[in-house]
This record gives C-alpha cells, sequence and structure tokens, in this order.
C-alpha cells in the first residue's frame, strides 16, 4: 500500500522508500526508514500536499511522491 | 587585542535554531557575503573572550553531510578544507533524532564538535527529559543546553568552546557508528587499500574516506582523481566491487543501507538519552496550525495575511515616501539655486539627484516589506504559505515557496528577487528570478493609467487588469518552457519541514531586514547612480543643437511685446494678460525642451530605433521613451510629456499629452504599447539585482535579451492581429 492512499487522521508503518537516488537519500535522512510509524495530519486545502508527522515533528511531502513510499498496517489514530 | 585566534563553525539543521545562537554569540558585528562560487548566504561574525579572538562561520543549514545540495557541499568542504578549530553542532533538543543524525555525521568527521541543545525550554513542554550527561558520555562529545531566544546558556557554550580549543589534541571518538559485519569488512578493506595506493591523501581520517567512497560519494571521488587519478581509478575499481557485493546481499544500494545504521545508531541513543516524564503535552502549534493550513480557512487566512503585508507596505510607506520625495524636491532646488545654471547643474539635478531619488523613495516600502517577510520566516508561517500555495506554484514546475517573491513583484521586483533567497533549490531561485518581472511592478502602473485613461475612458479599469493578468498567464507559459529547456532537471523534492510556530524576536526581525536593505542601498549607490547618468547624458548632450526655431529671441520678443500692451491696461485688467503671456511662454519652452530631447543621442537613437517597433504599433517618441524607460518605468510617462512638448501645470499637462497622444496612436497601438512596457526589459535597478542574486552576468543579459524579444513578439502579435481582425 502507498502512502498516498491513507486518509486524513491515519497512520501506517513504512516498508519501503522508492523513486530516484536523491530522492530516497533525503527522505531516509529526513526519518522515512523501514519501521517507523508515520501519521497524516491533514491534507493541504487544493489536497496536495500531505502534512504528516513523524518521530516527533511535522513534514509535508506532494502526494506523487508520498506515493513513493509503501507502508504497511494502516489504522486509524495513531496521533502521536 | 588578543593574540590567540580560534574559528568556530556553527552547524545543524534548518530550523533548529542556529541564526539565533549566531547572534547571541556575535550581536550586530556579523558580515554576510556569498560563498565563493555559489549564491549561499555566507555569515560570519567576530567577538573577543577569554582572551581569544573569535570567528564565527556560520554555515548553511542542512539535513545530512552527503552531497546532494549546495548547502551540504558547502558546509561539509568549509570543515574538511579550512579546518575550524570548533564545530558547533546546534541541535534542536526538541527534535532530538532527526537533529542527532546530522549532529552523528559531524563527529564523524576528524574535529573537534560541542553539542548544543537548543530549545531546552521545549522539551519540558513536551513532556520530555534529555540527559545531557549521559549524552555527552555515549558520544565523548561535550554538551551545551541553551534557549536561544532568550539568551541563555551563550556564556556556557563560549567557555566550552574556549576550552575545547584549547585542550591540543583532537579528541578521538569513543564511539563510531557501527555499521554491521559486512559493511565493516568493506570499510577495512577499502582503508588498507587507500593506505597502500594513495601515497598523498587529502584528508587525514582514512576510515571516514572509505566510509564516502563506499556511499559514492561524488565530491570526494572528484577530489581524489584531482590529486592522483591513476591511484583513484586504482581505489575506485576495488570499491566498485564491494559497492557490488553490498548491493548484492542487502539487495539495496550501499549507501541505503548505510543511512540505515546511522539512524539506527542515533535511535539507539535517543532511547539511551530521553525520557518521557509525562504524557500530557501542550502543543499550541499544532491547534494554531489546525486554523493556519485549515481546509476552508487555511487560504482565506493566508489571502489576509498578504493582504495586510502590502497594505502596511504602501500605506504606511506612504508617509517616509512622502518626506523623502520632499526631501529630494528640497534637495535639487538648493542645488538649483546654489549652482549657476548649467551642465554641472544639470548633472547633479537632473542626472544623478532625480534618478536615485527616483528609486530612494521606494526604500521604505522595502524595509516594510522585508521586516514583513522576516515576520513570516522567523515565525514559521513561510513554510506553511509554502504548503498552501505548492499545488498553484507545481504547475509552473516551482516549489511553493516561490510564490511569495512572485507575489511581491506586483510591489517592485527588486525586494521580490531578493526575496527568493529563501529558495533553497538553485534552478528554483533562477526560474524564479527570470519570470519575476512579469509581475507588474507598482512603477509600470502610471504608464497604463496614462494611457488607458487616454484611450480607454471607462474601461480603463478592466483593461489595465488584463494587462496583469496578461502578465500572470505569461509567467506561466514562460515558466513551463524554461522548466522544460533552459532550467532542466529533476524537480527537486518538495519533502519540507513544518517547524513549530516561534515567538520572533524583535533583533532577529531587525537584523533579517537590514541586512537586505543594505544590498538596496549600496545598489542604489552604484548601478543606479551610474545608469542615471549615462541617460540623463544621453538626452542632454549634444548640448548645440541647431534649433529650428531660435526660441531665446521669441521668448524675449513676446515678453516684450506683452509689457508694451500691458502698460496701456490699467493694473486690474494686467492679469488676464500676464497668465496669456505665461502660458504662450511655457508653450515655446516646451517646444523647445521637446526638439532639445529630439536631437539628442537619446533622440537620434530612438529615431534609428523606431523602425524596429513600428511594426507593434510605437513611433520614435514611444521608442525614446520606452528606452528612457529603463532605468526606471515611470520615467517613460515623463518623457512623452517632454516629447509632445506640453506644458503648463501637473493637472493640465496630464490631460493636454492625452489628447496629444489621442492625435497620434490609436487604442491599439496604446494598448500593443502597454503590454510592451509590461513585458519589454526590466529596470536598471532590477536588472542589477538578477545579476546580483545569480551571480551571472549571463543570466542577467539572457533576462533582458529574452523580455525584450517576447515584449516585442507579443505586441507584434497583439497590433498586427487586431489591424488584421479590423480593430484601431
Amino acid at each position: 500500500m502507498k502512502l498516498s492512499e491513507l486518509k486524513q487522521g491515519q497512520s501506517a508503518t513504512v516498508v519501503r522508500v522508492g523513486g530516484n537516488g536523491a530522492f530516497r537519500r533525503r527522505l531516509l535522512e529526513m526519518g522515512f526508514l523501514r519501521g517507523t510509524d508515520i501519521y497524516v495530519e491533514k491534507y493541504a486545502p487544493l489536497r496536495d500536499p500531505i502534512e504528516l508527522i513523524l518521530k516527533g515533528y511535522h513534514v509535508s511531502l506532494r502526494v506523487e511522491e508520498a506515493a513513493q513510499v509503501e507502508i504497511e498496517n494502516p489504522r486509524t489514530g495513531g496521533a502521536p | 587585542m588578543a593574540d590567540k585566534s580560534i574559528t568556530v563553525a556553527l552547524a545543524g539543521n534548518p530550523n533548529s535554531g542556529k541564526s539565533t545562537i549566531f547572534s547571541n554569540l556575535t550581536g550586530s558585528r556579523q558580515k554576510i557575503g556569498n560563498w565563493p562560487g555559489v549564491t549561499v548566504e555566507k555569515k560570519e561574525g567576530r567577538l573577543s573572550a577569554y582572551g581569544y579572538d573569535l570567528t564565527i562561520v556560520d554555515l548553511p543549514g542542512t539535513y545530512s553531510l552527503t552531497a546532494y545540495t549546495v548547502e551540504e557541499i558547502v558546509a561539509r568542504n568549509f570543515i574538511l578544507d579550512e579546518q575550524p578549530d570548533v564545530v558547533v553542532a546546534v541541535i534542536d533538543a526538541s527534535n532530538l533524532e532527526r537533529n542527532l543524525y546530522l549532529a552523528t555525521q559531524l563527529r564523524e568527521l576528524d574535529t573537534k564538535v560541542i553539542f548544543v541543545l537548543n530549545m531546552a525550554d521545549m522539551i519540558e513542554q513536551r513532556g520530555l527529559k534529555i540527559d545531557g550527561e549521559k549524552l555527552s558520555e555515549l558520544l565523548d562529545v561535550p554538551v551545551v543546553f541553551t534557549v536561544g531566544n532568550v539568551n541563555k546558556g551563550t556564556q556556557k557554550l563560549l567557555s566550552a568552546i574556549v576550552s575545547i580549543a584549547e585542550t591540543g589534541t583532537k579528541v578521538e571518538p569513543v564511539r563510531k557508528v557501527h555499521y554491521g559485519k559486512d559493511i565493516e569488512k568493506c570499510i577495512d578493506e577499502v582503508s588498507a587499500i587507500i593506505e597502500e595506493k594513495m601515497s598523498y591523501r587529502p584528508y587525514t581520517d582514512i576510515r571516514w574516506v572509505a566510509i564516502k567512497l563506499l556511499e559514492d560519494d561524488k565530491v570526494i571521488k572528484d577530489r581524489l582523481k584531482y590529486i592522483d587519478p591513476s591511484a583513484a581509478e586504482l581505489v575506485f575499481a576495488e570499491v566498485a566491487t564491494r559497492r557490488d557485493r553490498l548491493r548484492g546481499l542487502f539487495d539495496d544500494e550501499p549507501e541505503i543501507v548505510m543511512t540505515d545504521y546511522r539512524y539506527g545508531f542515533v535511535a539507539g541513543v535517543v532511547k539511551e538519552v530521553v525520557k518521557t516524564i509525562s504524557e500530557h503535552r501542550a502543543d499550541m502549534s499544532r491547534r494554531l496550525d489546525q486554523v493556519l493550513t485549515n481546509r476552508l480557512l487555511g487560504i482565506p487566512v493566508f489571502v489576509f495575511f498578504i493582504w495586510a503585508m502590502f497594505q502596511i507596505t504602501f500605506t504606511v510607506g506612504a508617509y517616509p515616501m512622502d518626506w523623502i520625495e520632499g526631501a529630494v524636491g528640497w534637495l535639487s532646488r538648493q542645488v538649483s539655486y546654489l549652482l549657476p545654471s548649467g551642465i554641472v547643474e544639470g548633472l547633479i539635478v537632473d542626472g544623478i539627484i532625480a534618478g536615485v531619488g527616483s528609486v530612494a523613495v521606494f526604500f521604505p516600502n522595502i524595509l516594510i516589506l522585508f521586516f514583513c517577510i522576516a515576520i513570516f520566516e522567523d515565525t514559521g508561517y513561510m513554510a506553511r504559505a509554502a504548503f498552501l500555495m505548492d499545488k498553484v506554484m507545481h504547475l509552473i514546475g516551482l516549489h511553493g515557496k516561490s510564490f511569495i517573491p512572485l507575489l511581491m513583484g506586483f510591489g517592485c521586483n527588486v525586494p521580490a528577487i531578493m526575496a527568493t533567497r529563501t529558495l533553497e533549490s538553485h534552478k528554483d531561485r533562477v526560474l524564479t528570478i527570470l519570470i519575476n518581472p512579469l509581475m507588474s511592478c507598482s512603477a509600470r502602473l502610471p504608464v497604463y493609467v496614462l494611457l488607458a485613461g487616454a484611450f480607454f475612458g471607462g474601461k480603463a479599469g478592466n483593461v489595465i487588469f488584463s494587462v496583469y493578468f496578461l502578465g500572470i498567464v505569461l509567467a506561466i507559459l514562460v515558466g513551463r518552457l524554461f522548466r522544460s529547456t533552459l532550467l532542466r532537471g529533476e524537480v527537486a523534492p518538495f519533502v519540507m519541514e513544518l517547524p513549530p510556530y516561534r515567538v520572533p524576536m524583535l533583533k532577529s526581525l531587525l537584523i533579517h531586514m537590514w541586512d537586505r536593505a543594505k544590498i538596496f542601498l549600496k545598489k542604489m549607490g552604484g548601478v543606479i547612480l551610474v545608469g542615471s547618468v549615462v541617460v540623463w547624458a544621453l538626452s542632454t548632450y549634444p548640448r548645440t543643437v541647431d534649433y529650428s526655431v531660435n526660441y531665446e529671441a521669441r521668448i524675449n520678443r513676446m515678453e516684450n511685446r506683452y509689457e508694451l500692451m500691458m502698460r496701456q491696461l490699467p493694473p486690474s485688467a494686467r492679469d488676464a494678460l500676464r497668465q496669456e503671456r505665461d502660458q504662450r511662454i511655457s508653450a515655446l519652452e516646451a517646444q523647445k525642451a521637446r526638439e532639445t530631447v529630439e536631437k539628442s543621442y537619446m533622440g537620434r537613437m530612438g529615431k534609428t530605433l523606431a523602425p524596429i517597433l513600428e511594426p507593434i504599433g510605437i513611433d520614435w517618441r514611444g521608442t525614446v521613451a520606452v528606452i528612457s524607460g529603463f532605468v526606471a518605468k515611470e520615467i517613460v510617462v515623463s518623457t512623452m510629456g517632454v516629447l509632445y512638448a506640453v506644458g503648463g501645470d501637473e493637472v493640465k499637462r496630464g490631460e493636454a499629452l492625452k489628447s496629444a497622444l489621442r492625435k497620434s496612436m490609436t487604442p491599439l497601438s496604446a494598448y500593443a504599447m502597454m503590454v510592451f512596457v509590461l513585458i519589454y526589459v526590466p529596470c536598471l535597478a532590477t536588472v542589477a539585482v538578477i545579476r546580483r542574486e545569480t551571480n551571472s552576468w549571463k543570466w542577467a543579459l539572457f533576462s533582458m535579451g529574452y523580455s525584450t524579444a517576447l515584449a516585442w513578439v507579443v505586441a507584434f502579435a497583439i497590433y498586427q492581429g487586431g489591424k488584421f481582425i479590423g480593430l484601431g
């Protein structure tokens, strides 16, 4: 399942980040590692980008970028 | 004067409060410039403490020390090449895990490091407790707690810097990141190969070089290749086989696996030093965002903030603007009065004072605008603005952060282009700068008001709006075009941190504002000064003009004639006659001024170039006007006034000019000229700032060339197309 398929207020666990080298590396450096829990705080008013919470901080990703992040165990809630 | 000196580099994540720590250490004694060869801002400050002269260098904020962005390369090269005595890793304590990722990378470099846990007050608010001693012990590094925005812990940091600098030997890290059995084996092997093959090595820490080579770090590879090409090739070949082996083992790129290990190490440290003391947290920032980036309210609130910013800029700015205008007028009157009229007086009054004065009046606006931008930046709202507008900007292939600079362009392109400094990607910056002049700045408005007022009457407002709108449409088209040709390449990933909101510090707001305003002032003293003098000279020389009529003699004759006529009348009836005389004289003087300009170099240039602009409906007078508009767009209006030889007071002149224009232009050619003025070459100040901000004449010249060509093409299409379908 992709991170971009989550709805506002849902959370999930990262399996793997796809995409090209620079993008993957960037995301990993920002903490998108296997096993990390991610919570979808909200979508922007124009439905793109997404605001996420992970490792205790807020970060935003475009929907197309979030589609590169593979996740598992989607669940409702789990707000940090 | 102390005899010992220490160089300190400040490193840290964006939003870690690094600049605040920098200001706390150095006060206002800072020097701002660019890092050599790139447009990344370099800040340096000095202070004396404990008998040492300290030089503090603020490195660009980065999330990592890999070589993916210019900022990262700049920061890393400074530490490796300049070898500062101490590196201070500024860490946002409320966001420990991600910040430690960079800090441990700094720790891996062969240098003395101090960890500063900044925003220590936020830790408790988040219901956490950090064991600084444990952290210090685990990583064998001094740890200092600070609260940057209330200037707490600065003295402790200073004494830690001095005491670590005094210890002669570099501290050997007790604990380094352990990359697991397989990777560690490769690191050892590669280290041995480097030691064997490369006799001269640019870096002392061989393990670090081995790690970087296994990560396929381009900057390090280039450096080795430069120093010893043949040995480097041998080493690279060995590294390549090991990278292949690791790729096979982990089913992923080695650098990705190593990032994983590094984070794993950091997570272990965090687990040992952070304790959760209460589950209850007051997260004001998150609650604030429930309104400020709310699906329904987010955009209206944003629009309101922008509206307020422009209101404050132009209404509050109008007062000091009047004062400066008054002062400029007073100054030129004084100079005219003191100096004998002639070439020196002309140079100073019409060239220097008028030219620099026309730009100086914008200074208060620029100060206020930059103050507002500094508030957006320092509170953390700028990231939200980018979050809200990214979808729109993405249409042009730009980042959400480009929205604010483009919007500011409607006020004045100069501060707008300076505001692109908030963009991280160089390509995004250049693109935003190139399309910025298409946002119709306030100086172009007088031109539209004149032409639309003369030809479109009650529809003038709609016509002017259509010109603004055309600018926006062109910006989108041109932006997309450049994005897919000149500035192609991977669109930088959006991945943007939304830092917690913070109450800004007045001192730092003022410093931010002043840093940028200074650039504007410097430019006025340089390029604008020279440019105004050149345009003045072009429109004044040659001094000896063969006038078609002897104006002096005519004016004299007229004065004498009226004098005689007035004597024959009773004093009460003389007023009407006097008025008539003044009007006729000022008409003659206006004719003389027109002929002076017509026969000046500027006029000759206009007449020579007129055939080029003829197909778009602009005659030689319009041509001269748009050439003079290069100094500042609003000058187009005053030049037209001179060339149509309209005299009288301000109000009458405006009306007279409009009726004169109606005789020589059509609504269609007027609209074509408005469009041309919208698009053609950016004003001198804008060109100067483009050169400065892109650090290249190439982009400045390109901007001048493409805009003028585009202006001609669009105006041609409008004028000829309009004629074809029977308008005008």
